[in-house]
């Protein structure tokens, strides 16, 4: 079972959404339902599973239904139509009480401008979802402490938001989604607003503590670069329709439209391909000229061991952990995959 | 169900007009100027030109006449028990200040300032300077500000009362506030004079109805900026509380309130301000005070005192103002979401 499904969901925004749903289902598109009813299409049949532990990307341009699509899962905008499973638990049958009890316990949320509580000191913003959960004073302010030192800002806990830089705020924010130890972390657009060393020290960070945790984590970005270095699978928005999931290789390897191409365009891929990716296999390889070969780990991305081969022109022999052969990469397929899009 | 939903405006503007119809015909015949037969107004068109024709004309008047003298005689035991009540508290806190030596009442307002203002010691100076010169100006002034301090903070105190919470209402549902924003408007724009005079006939001359006055000319902002608080804190903010499961309760006085506490202390300043242009008004219906003094200058052409005791009122203006003015600075600066101004 996933730990989250979401089925055929489908949002529309405007005064009587419901009137405008067969046109939706029956293909319509975005602009069309705008012309003729004023409505808009924020998703449009999304239907997606999201495993246990593992990074959900979210990706799209603005106005893409990404943020919408993240606050359907806490149920911040209750869907027109489709259901949304967490844990086997439809989200949409739960009434207010059950609903609250699924916030506080189930799902923690990291914002895009940092929704921090100016009037709260750092403490009392970490310490929140506890605070919600009923948590006693004393244990309250010792687990804060707790993931406060975990995200490096000790000392600043009786400070308030206003008092701190725009990464800072948002280590606080972090720290208060991790604070209550839900098995789910929404994060919409949580780095966008930050400047890139800080951005990537944050995802550095954000690595570092899911390789310990392991939580669920969906992640919303605009930013491909970010998307490739944080997610497991990759969900790609466009206009509140699910055009491609999968993982950061599908992807770039093979977009599934002109959006997503436009998308991959530009990336680096030598950055995001893996050894093992473009390698052929042992058997295959018989053409290979194997006197001159370097070898490489099968993890190992492109970036890491290419001046080698570039300098040397030799071909690569792909190994696993213990050192037995893989695979080989010839030179020739080394540049066609770079280059290929 | 369905039809009826999806027809609700035509239905509402049918029912319009119905009551439309239903004003004319009954003002029609209730009319004592109307023609003796209906049917000449059908042969003759005269009417539709030059001045208003005369049977045309809503008994408006007539009904709250009527509704107002009801009122008195039914339900006189409402207003007199409301009347003994406000004079009760006023007189308690009437009694209390002027009892007090003037010096400790100097010092009472001195200490109140100083923290109010975050321990700003320029304008705890200023505010007790401004305090002394009321009485300084003319000894029988400081009873007399006492007094208009007396029925204020009386008036004050029913607004915040009945308009923080009206506030949280308007703030919370739509339809509240398409109520509740045409009565406010109606009482910022009414003459204050309609319903002073109706207030002297329900709780006789002097310091109730003023007080009553006064809370429905100041209440509005206090309302107003209540409502706009509550509603302009940051979305994600709002976002940020609910999904970390605050209930409506725990969003509305831990997040909420707090963050609008900035706009509801300006709404209060204002409350304030207006009240005491209220109480001079409200010296006309026999309200002692210092709108008294100035009213009594004028009288006698004693433009020197009537200046005096205008003088005071402004002194008493900038007081009452400092006090409220500076809290809802000290903590606008800390809620403030994007200044970046250390202690």
């Amino acid at each position: 079972m996933s730990k989250i499904e979401i089925n055929n969901v489908y949002k529309i925004f405007g005064n009587n959404p419901l009137s405008v749903m067969p046109m939706v289902k029956n293909g319509a598109n975005k602009e069309d339902v705008l012309e003729q009813t004023g409505h808009t299409v924020g998703l449009d049949n999304v239907s997606l599973k999201i495993e246990e532990g593992e990074t959900f990307v979210c990706m799209g341009l603005s106005g893409s239904g990404k943020s919408t699509l993240i606050r359907h899962l806490n149920r911040l905008i209750d869907p027109t139509d489709g259901e949304i499973i967490v844990e086997g638990n439809n989200v949409m049958s739960f009434d207010k009480e059950q609903l609250i009890d699924f916030r506080r316990h189930k799902m923690s949320m990291v914002f895009q401008r940092f929704g921090l509580f100016p009037h709260k000191t750092v403490i009392q913003n970490v310490g929140y979802g506890l605070e919600m959960q009923g948590k006693p004073l004393e244990e309250l302010n010792k687990i804060a402490m707790e993931k406060i030192e975990a995200v490096g800002l000790n000392g600043f806990e009786n400070q308030f938001p206003n008092q701190l830089s725009g990464g800072m705020q948002q280590r606080v924010g972090l720290a208060r989604a991790l604070a209550t130890d839900s098995d789910i972390m929404l994060m919409d657009e949580a780095f966008s607003a930050l400047d890139p060393l800080i951005r990537s020290d944050m995802q550095k960070q954000l690595l570092d503590l899911q390789s310990e945790l392991k939580k669920t984590i969906v992640f919303i970005t605009h930013d491909l670069d970010e998307s490739l270095r944080l997610g497991d699978h990759i969900g790609i928005l466009n206009a509140g329709k699910l055009v491609q999931v999968g993982t950061p290789v599908d992807i770039i390897m093979n977009p599934a439209d002109d959006y997503v191409k436009a998308f991959v365009k530009d990336v680096n891929r030598a950055k995001v391909i893996k050894a093992k990716i473009i390698m052929k296999n042992v058997n295959e390889a018989n053409d290979i000229d194997k006197s001159n070969l370097i070898k490489v780990n099968e993890d190992q991305f492109i970036e890491e061991f290419l001046p080698q081969i570039v300098c040397s022109n030799s071909n690569c022999e792909v190994v696993d952990k213990s050192g037995n052969v893989k695979g080989y990469i010839s030179n020739k397929e080394l540049q066609t995959s770079l280059t290929k899009s | 169900m369905e039809a009826l939903k999806k027809n609700k405006k035509i239905i509402f503007n049918i029912g319009l007009l119905v009551v439309f119809v239903w004003l004319l015909v009954t003002s029609y015949s209730q009319s004592k100027r109307k023609p003796d037969n209906i049917g000449e107004l059908l042969n003759d068109f005269s009417w539709l030109g030059g001045k208003w024709p005369k049977w045309l004309d809503l008994p408006l008047m007539n009904w709250i006449n009527v509704g107002f003298k009801t009122l008195n005689e039914k339900y006189g035991y409402i207003f007199e028990a409301i009347n003994n009540v406000l004079l009760y508290m006023l007189m308690l806190v009437k009694n209390f200040l002027i009892q007090a030596p003037w010096p400790l009442v100097i010092l009472g307002v001195v200490v109140l300032a100083y923290f109010a203002s975050g321990r700003k010691v320029g304008t705890t100076v200023f505010v007790g300077f401004c305090t002394f010169f009321i009485g300084f100006l003319h000894p029988i002034f400081w009873q007399k500000a006492i007094e208009t301090t007396a029925i204020m903070l009386i008036g004050i105190f029913l607004c915040v009362v009945a308009g923080i919470p009206l506030g949280i209402a308007m703030a919370r549902s739509a339809r509240t506030r398409n109520i509740i924003l045409p009565v406010l408007d109606l009482m910022q724009t009414i003459p204050s004079f309609c319903y002073l005079i109706p207030g002297i006939m329900l709780f006789g001359l002097g310091a109730v109805p003023a007080i009553i006055a006064t809370f429905i000319y100041a209440v509005p902002p206090l309302v107003r900026l209540t409502d706009l608080g509550i509603r302009l804190v940051d979305t994600e903010v709002i976002e940020a509380a609910d999904a970390f499961g605050a209930s409506k309760k725990q969003k509305l006085w831990g997040v909420q309130m707090p963050l609008a506490l900035p706009n509801i202390m300006q709404g209060i300043n204002q409350c304030t301000m207006m009240a005491l242009a209220m109480v001079v008004i409200a010296s006309m219906i026999g309200t002692r005070g210092l709108g008294d003094e100035v009213l009594l200058g004028l009288q006698q052409l004693n433009v020197g005192r009537a200046a005096e005791a205008g003088i005071a009122i402004v002194l008493l203006a900038i007081v009452l103002d400092r006090i409220t003015q500076s809290y809802g600075e000290t903590l606008q600066e800390r809620t403030a979401p994007n200044t970046k101004k250390g202690k």
